[in-house]
């Protein structure tokens, strides 16, 4: 491997032997190049796919009652369940770990919205400050109900971008106007926005949840139970965690009203992460593609360098006859070509890996098309593919050099 | 230098067995310059592969320099094929791509010699063969004789014990075969041991010795009175 003149005898015949040493190279440099690019958008169709669901599907759980349909304990089935700060309570310290953010929602019935003597129709709920994170709620002026906000009971609101178009639209910000709601007078305190078109969700304004109970006769019902988890390191544990909270989100309240265990429809739960979980199976589905079309790519590789090492060894059977006469030795005449081979595959191949990878780096974050996100490739993965491929190169130049070696110097130097 | 006893070798043809060397006895004294002939098929081919470890004996016993050679594996042949042998062939099989220079040179870098060495013995061989000038040029540019000349520069730059030359002047005109001659004699004036086969009268008669076989044995054995073949030389 160091022997300095085994490495100029090398040098000497790729030197004189370039077109050769050029195709073998070339097949290398070109299946790892394609094999790189190839991985590469597989991994990209996999961000894409992660990216897009990841927008509408957050690790949010909403939670609301309904009638039971189900007779039990002597209970008879139609009873309307309501939710109430106890059962928010419980869960909240029952699942302290798993929780990322906790939110409810409380519609005051029968409020009447007032501004400047004009009647507003729009949807009074009590929250607190988590809610804009569960809902994915952005600001565009102003703060968001807080906690001391909720301690405090405080007269404040905050109204929706849709809101504060139709009816503050006169006015530079509309915050610091009071809202008079059934009699009571709210102070504006900020304006929030859905993101994307869903404006149906902006025909509400936010009150906190203690005034809300308080103010309206609310006493401690609940309407809404509004939940985060936290993303786990994989998308499977994130689901797994999602299903254990859920599964006993829902024990939990059914015992606690009285609801038969089989009841689907007394407690409705709305869990976007489970719609996630079909684009990830498609994810699986093309990872796996990938690997097969990568695989075949490799094996093509180690077929198409094998084959040239055989015609290389087969072309040199003569040379390799005249040096056996001038005295090598077989193991010397093996180690040489071997030498060879594994030095031009490798030389390519990680040309073909640094341009591959290049490529990628450079182009892939320009890459802006759906469901093709930052296409990469997992070095490690390249790396062996490489050391595969020069490893193939050398044992498939091994044999048929043992086997030109083993030929008898004449008849090696009848070869033409 | 070469003393040969008993020899025997015979080829397996599908259930046939050809029996090429029948029982020879001969040696050669160092300096010695010998010409092996006989019609094709008188196995003298055989005789000079078996003395150059290209192929093996069956019966029999060869020793060379006092060393029997017997036991022998690929390694252990490679080994005295480059101490003690030097090949001239009928086809010259020099290495395509690489220059004159280089190929004189290869059979010193299987002696691990160094690079530098390597290249100023080659130059010295190749001047020695008048080619100096040509030290850089490729097999392909060369004409036959030039070749020739190349290949017998390449089996003295390893300073063998015996040069063992198939039909050296096979494929070249009578010419051409002279000078080769002329430098086969030069060489063994300088006191190398030489074996040619050649089914050529003209040549044998350029040796000091006519070694006649056929059908597997000697059947004559004779010192000649050397021809030079520089007076056909201009």
């Amino acid at each position: 491997m160091f022997d300095i003149e085994r490495w100029q005898e090398i040098f000497d015949t790729i030197r004189k032997n370039k077109l050769r040493t050029f195709l073998t190279g070339l097949s290398v440099a070109s299946g790892i190049f394609i094999l790189v690019i190839l991985l590469g958008f597989g991994q990209g169709m996999q961000n894409g796919i992660d990216a897009e669901f990841k927008e509408d599907a957050a690790t949010s759980i909403w939670v609301w009652p309904n009638r039971t349909t189900i007779e039990y304990k002597g209970l008879n089935p139609g009873r309307r369940i309501q939710l109430r700060n106890e059962n928010y309570e419980a869960i909240s310290s029952a699942n302290k770990e798993d929780i990322e953010k906790a939110s409810m929602l409380y519609f005051p019935r029968g409020t009447q919205m007032v501004y400047n003597n004009d009647l507003l129709v729009y949807e009074v709920a009590g929250t607190n400050g988590n809610l804009q994170s569960i809902e994915n709620e952005f600001l565009s002026e102003g703060r968001y109900i807080n906690e001391t906000d909720v301690q405090q009971n405080a007269k404040v609101v905050v109204i929706s971008n849709k809101i504060k178009r139709e009816v503050f639209s006169h006015l530079e910000s509309p915050l610091g106007e009071y809202l008079m709601i059934s009699g009571a007078g709210f102070k504006i305190v900020g304006v929030f926005g859905e993101h994307g078109e869903n404006e149906g969700e902006e025909e509400r304004v936010f009150i906190p949840i203690t005034t809300a109970q308080l103010a309206f006769n609310g006493a401690d019902r609940l309407n809404n139970l509004n939940y985060m988890l936290p993303e786990m390191e994989s998308f499977e544990a994130t689901i797994k965690k999602n299903d254990e909270f859920t599964k006993e989100l829902l024990s939990y309240l059914k015992q606690y009203h009285d609801v038969a265990p089989e009841d689907e429809r007394a407690i409705r739960l709305w869990n976007p992460i489970q719609e996630a979980k079909r684009f990830y199976t498609l994810g699986t589905a093309i990872e796996i593609f990938f690997w097969v079309v990568g695989l075949f790519t490799i094996i093509a590789g180690v077929v198409s360098v094998s084959n040239i090492m055989l015609i290389v060894v087969k072309e040199r059977t003569r040379e390799i006859g005249i040096r056996k006469a001038l005295g090598a030795q077989p193991w010397s005449i093996i180690g040489m070509i071997m030498h060879e081979a594994i030095f031009v595959t490798a030389i390519a191949g990680f040309s073909g890996l640094i341009f591959s990878m290049g490529l990628l780096e450079i182009v892939g974050p320009e890459i802006e098309v759906d469901y093709i996100l930052n296409p990469s490739v997992d070095f490690k993965v390249a790396l062996s593919t490489v050391i595969l491929l020069i490893g193939a190169g050398a044992l498939a130049g091994f044999f048929p050099a043992w086997k030109a070696v083993r030929v008898q110097v004449i008849e090696a130097l009848k070869e033409e | 230098m070469i003393k040969i006893e008993n020899l025997h070798k015979s080829y397996k043809m599908g259930n046939n067995s050809l029996h090429v060397l029948k029982g020879i006895n001969f040696s050669v004294e160092e300096g010695e310059l010998v010409a092996i002939m006989g019609s094709s098929g008188s196995g003298k081919s055989t005789l000079l592969n078996i003395l150059g470890m290209l192929d093996l004996l069956d019966e029999g016993s060869y020793t060379l320099d006092n060393v029997p050679i017997d036991n022998l594996t690929e390694t252990k042949a490679a080994n005295y094929r480059n101490k003690f042998l030097g090949f001239v062939f009928q086809s010259f099989n020099l290495i395509n791509y690489k220059n004159a220079m280089e190929n004189v040179a290869l059979p010193l870098y299987y002696q691990r010699v160094g690079r530098k060495e390597r290249q100023e013995k080659a130059l010295k061989y190749l001047d020695q063969v008048g080619l100096k000038e040509w030290a850089t040029h490729l097999p392909s540019e060369l004409s036959g004789g030039q070749k020739q000349r190349v290949a017998i520069a390449r089996a003295m730059a390893a300073e063998p014990k015996v040069l063992l030359a198939d039909e050296p002047t096979g494929a070249l005109d009578s010419k051409t075969s002279y000078e080769v001659m002329d430098l086969i004699q030069k060489i063994n004036d300088d006191g190398n041991t030489i074996l040619i086969v050649t089914h050529e009268p003209d040549i044998a008669e350029m040796c000091k010795r006519v070694v006649h076989l056929k059908d597997g044995v000697i059947i004559e054995d004779k010192k000649v009175e050397q021809v030079r073949a520089a007076q056909y030389v201009q």
